[in-house]
């Protein structure tokens, strides 16, 4: 799954938890990481903090370092996910790392928008169904995207609002940047009446 | 007509096309502002494309965040805190000058925090759209404009197209009714703000800023407030133009000049909010109740006045957060020692912030054991404050004079605290670890991180003053 993949169509995973409200950038990728010039291979720092001590020994107890992320591929958080920086580092990192869709209560809106255009699925779920997520860890979950459906077994599963062009270029593989390049003649001719 | 917003103005002016069930609508960009940090993965884009920069002209670049901020002798390598911080800014200089995009490099006396050249050259201006891969890009809207943050595959689009791809964001006035105290600064009124709405309570809207204590503010208070929308969540925050705008305006090298001019204020004169205008939410504050601030926690909307307790946690992240910092619900945040003190950033680096900070240090010292770091905005802050001598008063406080650059901010320089160090800081981020791992962030004006850096301590600055005149 990435922004030039065929498309994203369904998910079967199981989750990971991270119960903490407003995990913000800093959290997801530290600002010092953010010296890269490329977008590849930050899955190795991503929550670094969380996974190392500051002299660069791991963290035992932290979960995320023995997590199987090929089985663990949606990612469960509390409320406000992804606040802060505007960093496309955030949905890189964990996208490198392995997570293919987040669910939370809600997300922030640029990390929404910069998760989209990565092939990492945000999905802002009602209340009971965050609660049920949160309270259980580590659940079998579907997700359908075309129905904008997330199938929680035993628990409540719910459908969900996702923006209909983000959908639209998950689903088909769709590069924003072609759709709005076959738009050239609108934007010169809305240039030339301003000027 | 039904009566519009400012948002609704400057949106409706930018539509290239309209937005559809289907799709997002074209909007317009006026300005594109570019840093080292966000960047190179678009040009990449371009470069991988074989596509070119549409316009050069609407495109502004400069290096800010990986820049070191200590001196170093012309002709000589700028001491950067390691190779990658090297190559991500002669990437810039590189892909700059392939595009033929102007960059305010290290030879440029405009060079600076991204949010705060844009204003000091007349290139943000009311009713423009202006957009950057920064999230504090809402700074710009004190001007009426509307600026928001962008993501790095954004920033290739709006290189290749000056066009973006966007929903209309919902719209909040948030009115701050009343004179505020003459001892409450714009950064305390910001950080009200966001204590009031929580940092969610933006989410998917646009800000605009009314009532009297906004309209008393100068045009540096103004960026101060709309800088920090993103706190609360929001995507932009703005401010209608007026008679001060357009005086901090008039004559920079950016802003139209003679005919031009006086044409451009004729239209910036009808950006405000019509009588009538709705909002998708309305807030209302008593400004003339407010009182310093400082944030307890690690996040932004953890403010509390410089007199009041730590509330008591209203959930596990409250709890969580209060353990991280080392403080105690109930208890008042005065006395806490202090190991840094950092002034600068984009929120607070500018002259009137520097300033600020002068009056408290004039004539006193920093604590023997306080490392205090003073970082103007941009190089023509820095200028302008040498011009009046503050560096003098910084260097006799025992202050560190730097160069400019977003330094403690971000912490991606070599600029940072240390693992448990209490650092007061006039920044807008508390997040665990944005200044440093485990270093522990205390958001508040220049005067009170000024005052700290005297005392050693967290003290109301008002009960400095009065100490020094015993
Ligand atoms: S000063 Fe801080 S908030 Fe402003 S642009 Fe630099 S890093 Fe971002």
């Amino acid at each position: 799954m990435s922004e030039t993949a065929t498309g994203f169509k369904s998910l079967s995973s199981r989750t990971y938890v991270m119960a903490q409200e407003n995990i913000d950038t800093d959290q997801i990728i530290p600002a010092r990481f953010l010296t890269t010039t490329s977008r590849q291979g930050l899955g190795a720092v991503v929550f670094h903090d969380w996974r190392y001590e500051s002299a660069g020994a791991v963290k035992e107890d932290e979960p995320l370092n023995s997590l199987d992320v090929t089985a663990h591929r949606i990612l469960v958080a509390g409320r406000n996910f992804g606040c802060g920086s505007s960093r496309e580092h955030a949905p890189w990192a964990l996208a490198d790392f392995g997570f293919q869709a987040v669910i939370s209560s809600e997300i922030a809106d640029i990390f929404r928008s910069n998760a989209a255009k990565n092939g990492i699925l945000p999905i802002v779920a009602p209340k009971a169904a965050h609660d049920w997520l949160l309270a259980h860890d580590d659940v079998e979950v579907t997700i359908d995207l075309d129905a904008q459906r997330v199938d929680l077994g035993n628990g409540p599963s719910f459908e969900f609002d996702i923006e209909p062009f983000a959908k639209h270029c998950l689903m088909e593989g769709v590069d924003p940047l072609g759709f709005l390049m076959a738009r050239m003649d609108d934007i010169a001719q809305f240039e030339a009446a301003r000027s | 007509m039904s009566p519009k917003s400012l948002f609704e103005k400057v949106w409706d002016a930018h539509q290239v096309v309209g937005e559809t069930p289907d799709a997002p609508a074209v909007l317009y960009i006026d300005l594109h502002l570019v840093h080292e940090v966000t960047s190179p993965q678009a040009f990449a884009v371009l470069n991988e494309r074989g596509l070119k920069v549409r316009r050069p002209e609407r495109t502004l670049a400069t290096m800010d965040h990986s820049t070191p901020t200590l001196d170093f002798a012309p002709g000589e390598t700028p001491p950067y805190v390691n190779e990658a911080a090297r190559k991500q800014v002669e990437t810039l200089e590189v892909n700059t000058a392939a595009h033929g995009v102007q960059l305010l490099g290290w030879n440029s006396d405009n060079r600076g925090v991204v949010h705060v050249i844009g204003p000091e050259l007349g290139a943000t201006q009311p009713g423009m759209t202006i957009v950057c891969g920064d999230s504090h890009t809402a700074t710009h809207g004190a001007f009426g404009a509307l600026a928001f943050g962008i993501g790095t595959t954004e920033v290739s689009h709006v290189l290749a197209t000056q066009c973006l791809l966007q929903r209309k964001p919902k719209s909040m006035r948030v009115t701050l009714r009343g004179r505020a105290p003459a001892n409450v600064s714009a950064k305390d009124m910001v950080l009200a703000v966001i204590a009031k709405l929580g940092v969610d309570g933006g989410t998917g809207s646009v800000i605009e800023y009314a009532g009297e204590a906004i309209e008393a503010l100068d045009m540096e208070g103004r960026m101060t407030v709309c800088n920090m929308s993103i706190e609360a969540g929001a995507r932009a925050g703005m401010i209608a133009p007026d008679e001060l705008t357009f005086a901090y305006l008039k004559g920079r090298e950016r802003a139209p000049q003679g005919a031009a001019w006086d044409a451009a204020v004729a239209h910036w004169r009808t950006l405000k909010s019509d009588d009538g205008a709705q909002f998708d939410k309305e807030v209302v504050i008593d400004a003339t109740t407010l009182k310093p601030m400082l944030t307890w926690g690690t996040a932004p909307d953890t403010g509390i006045a410089v007199d009041a307790a730590v509330p008591a946690a209203r959930h596990a992240s409250d709890t969580k957060a209060a353990q991280y910092m080392g403080v105690t619900p109930g208890e008042s945040l005065q006395g806490l020692k202090v190991n840094q003190v950092f002034v600068g950033s984009c929120t607070n680096g500018r002259l009137s912030d520097l300033r600020a900070a002068a009056e408290v240090l004039r004539g006193r010292k920093v604590a023997d054991d306080v490392r205090m770091l003073i970082v103007p905005g941009s190089k023509s802050v820095r200028d302008a404050a040498e011009a009046e001598g503050l560096h003098d008063v910084f260097q006799a406080a025992g202050a560190q004079w730097r160069q400019p650059g977003c330094s403690m901010c971000i912490a991606m320089n070599g600029d940072r605290g240390e693992p448990g160090e209490l650092i007061v800081s006039t920044s807008n981020r508390n997040f665990e670890g944005r200044q440093g791992p485990g270093a522990r962030t205390v958001l508040a004006s220049p005067a009170m991180a000024a005052a700290a850096a005297v005392a050693g301590a967290i003290i109301d600055p008002q009960t400095l003053s009065e100490a020094a005149h015993v």
